[in-house]
């Protein structure tokens, strides 16, 4: 196995083999299969977040999830890194059960908060999954370093996170995600909170990153808009329950091509124009089942359009 | 984080020139009216009897002060290792509740003469435990609130790493506790002066605040007895200002 990671990975701790778990090429790097999530809701039915959902992703591609609020993107996102169980279906990454993965430290992970430790450098943020799983200090150091410099970051090694901005500590979110050159990235909205300059920038950054981790990434967005841009697929989610309404491929050529003219693109508008008919919900095409009346305006509740 | 600087005069020189006014006026209205000593003595003639006795308040210090030094240490320490097991123990906190809840209403110090009896009226260890239990509560309630507020992102990203629960504890928990085992342990710095005093008045070896201030009084001699009260101020705020800084100096980063 060719070792395709641009970034110098150091010694995968917890993982089987260094350099990333990429085995045969036909394993997809997610396997959801038939995934269904009920949460309990007291005496009642309970909610249905995800409903019979299935969903496969290439290795080293990049799928974004969307769909308004309650979709249960998030909640598959959560079950995709074992931090939650499907009440029924099977999920696998890299051929293993989620669970495996997660123990075999398979995927990089950066969700909506950056989460950074506000005790800790970040440096030390960064070394925080290195320390935890007994890589050795001077390795430890060499591949925080590598990854500052990537998210560009260089100057604020020994910075505390209270001293960053946000979009600053979601570099470092991202830069410990990768900490581990794991071959799958699992983002839950990580750009959510940051305004839409720091946003366009982060996201070309994300696309450059991509390009020369190779990872695989599952990215769950509420902007149609980022969607677009960062993917190669993008799946609309519809809610109540959370069901899989369509798959859109976004053609717009190799993560390493893609740059700020891609936003200028025929393509890009017309994938742009595609997901949003999608979510806004075409009641002649889609055949939910959601109450007709409804769909145009609430179907799409909660997903910036713009 | 600092905002502009509210000033040295702000800061140091307004409490100064308050204070002097204070005790001024205090003298002119004790001098003038004249205020009987055993109502309520001059602060000169204190700041005299204080300078006067300086060894004897010194030890007074010394004794009151070791006392509460051992209890707040043994306090603290049973303190933080119980609301660690109670956290780590969901059933054994709910059984210790009820438990601590009675002790934080107790008046501590009423168990001194229960504890001389105990230990002996001879041994300064009553007067350590009635400080020890004192201590306990607040650490004990704050450690455990502490140990509860770990963000649900970072209990997210140590199952993300699969680690095992003492290494999150180790790098998350603990951590993220201790600004709150520091505020407790601050409350807890002048409860262990105080309780450790007061128990004093119920019995025990001469040679404390508590006892010399008792002593002072019932021999009509009261300005001796405020020099030992200022004594137990300057105690007090010792404890109470040493716990702050080093809150100050270990807590820095947390918190955010």
């Amino acid at each position: 196995m060719t070792d395709t990671l641009n970034v110098p990975g150091g010694d995968v701790p917890g993982g089987d083999v260094p350099g990333g778990d990429v085995p045969a090429v036909d394993v997809p790097a997610v396997n959801v299969h038939g995934v269904s999530r009920i949460f309990a809701a007291g005496k009642g039915p309970g909610v249905t977040a995800l409903d019979d959902v299935s969903l496969d992703v290439a290795p080293g591609e990049f799928v974004s999830l969307i769909g308004p609020s309650g979709c249960g993107k998030s909640t598959l996102l959560r079950l995709i890194a074992d931090l939650d169980v499907p009440t029924s279906g099977s999920i696998e990454v890299f051929g293993k059960p989620a669970r495996q993965a997660r123990i075999d430290q398979d995927y990089g992970i950066a969700f909506q908060q950056a989460g950074l430790l506000p005790w800790r450098t970040v440096a030390g943020n960064i070394e925080l999954p290195l320390e935890l799983h007994g890589v050795g200090k001077a390795a430890r150091r060499g591949r925080a370093a590598e990854l500052i410099a990537l998210v560009g970051l260089s100057d604020f090694a020994a910075h505390y996170p209270d001293q960053l901005s946000g979009g600053m500590q979601q570099r470092v979110a991202i830069a410990r995600a990768l900490a581990e050159s794991p071959s799958l990235l699992l983002m839950d909205e990580p750009f959510g909170a940051l305004d839409e300059m720091t946003r366009e920038r982060m996201q070309n950054e994300l696309v450059r990153i991509c390009a020369e981790t190779q990872a695989a990434v599952v990215f769950v967005t509420h902007s149609i808009p980022e969607a677009v841009f960062l993917s190669n697929r993008v799946v609309v989610l519809e809610p109540r329950p959370g069901r899989i309404r369509s798959i859109v491929g976004v053609g717009l050529g190799d993560m390493s091509g893609r740059g700020e003219d891609l936003r200028e693109d025929e393509g890009f508008f017309r994938s742009l124009s595609e997901v949003r008919d999608l979510l806004h919900g075409d009641p002649d095409s889609s055949g939910t089942g959601l109450p007709t009346g409804v769909v145009p305006k609430t179907g799409a509740r909660g997903v910036e359009t713009r | 984080m600092r905002t502009a600087q509210p000033g040295l005069l702000q800061t140091v020189l307004a409490p100064i020139v308050f204070g002097v006014a204070v005790i001024l006026l205090w003298q002119g209205l004790v001098t003038g009216l004249a205020i009987k000593a055993f109502i309520l003595p001059a602060p000169f003639a204190i700041g005299a009897e204080f300078a006067g006795n300086l060894n004897n308040v010194a030890g007074g210090m010394t004794v009151t002060g070791r006392n509460s030094l051992i209890g707040l240490v043994i306090g603290a320490v049973l303190g933080i290792a119980l609301a660690i097991v109670a956290a780590l123990a969901r059933l054994l906190d709910e059984m210790a509740a009820p438990i601590v809840a009675a002790l934080s209403v107790v008046p501590i110090v009423a168990l001194a003469p229960v504890l001389y009896t105990m230990f002996g009226a001879g041994a300064e260890t009553a007067r350590q435990l009635v400080a020890a239990l004192a201590v306990f509560v607040p650490v004990y309630f704050n450690t455990l609130k502490g140990l509860r507020q770990v963000r649900p992102v970072h209990r997210d990203l140590m199952r993300a790493y699969a680690v095992t629960s003492w290494q999150a504890t180790r790098a998350v928990t603990l951590p993220t506790a201790l600004p709150f085992v520091f505020t407790g342990l601050r409350i807890a710095s002048s409860l262990a002066v105080i309780s450790a005093l007061i128990a004093e008045y119920f019995g025990g070896p001469v040679g404390g605040l508590g006892k010399s201030i008792t002593s002072a009084a019932s021999s009509s001699n009261y300005g001796l007895a405020w020099a030992y009260v200022l004594g137990s101020i300057i105690l007090g705020l010792a404890f109470y200002c040493a716990a702050l800084i080093v809150e100050k100096l270990v807590t820095r980063r947390s918190g955010g």
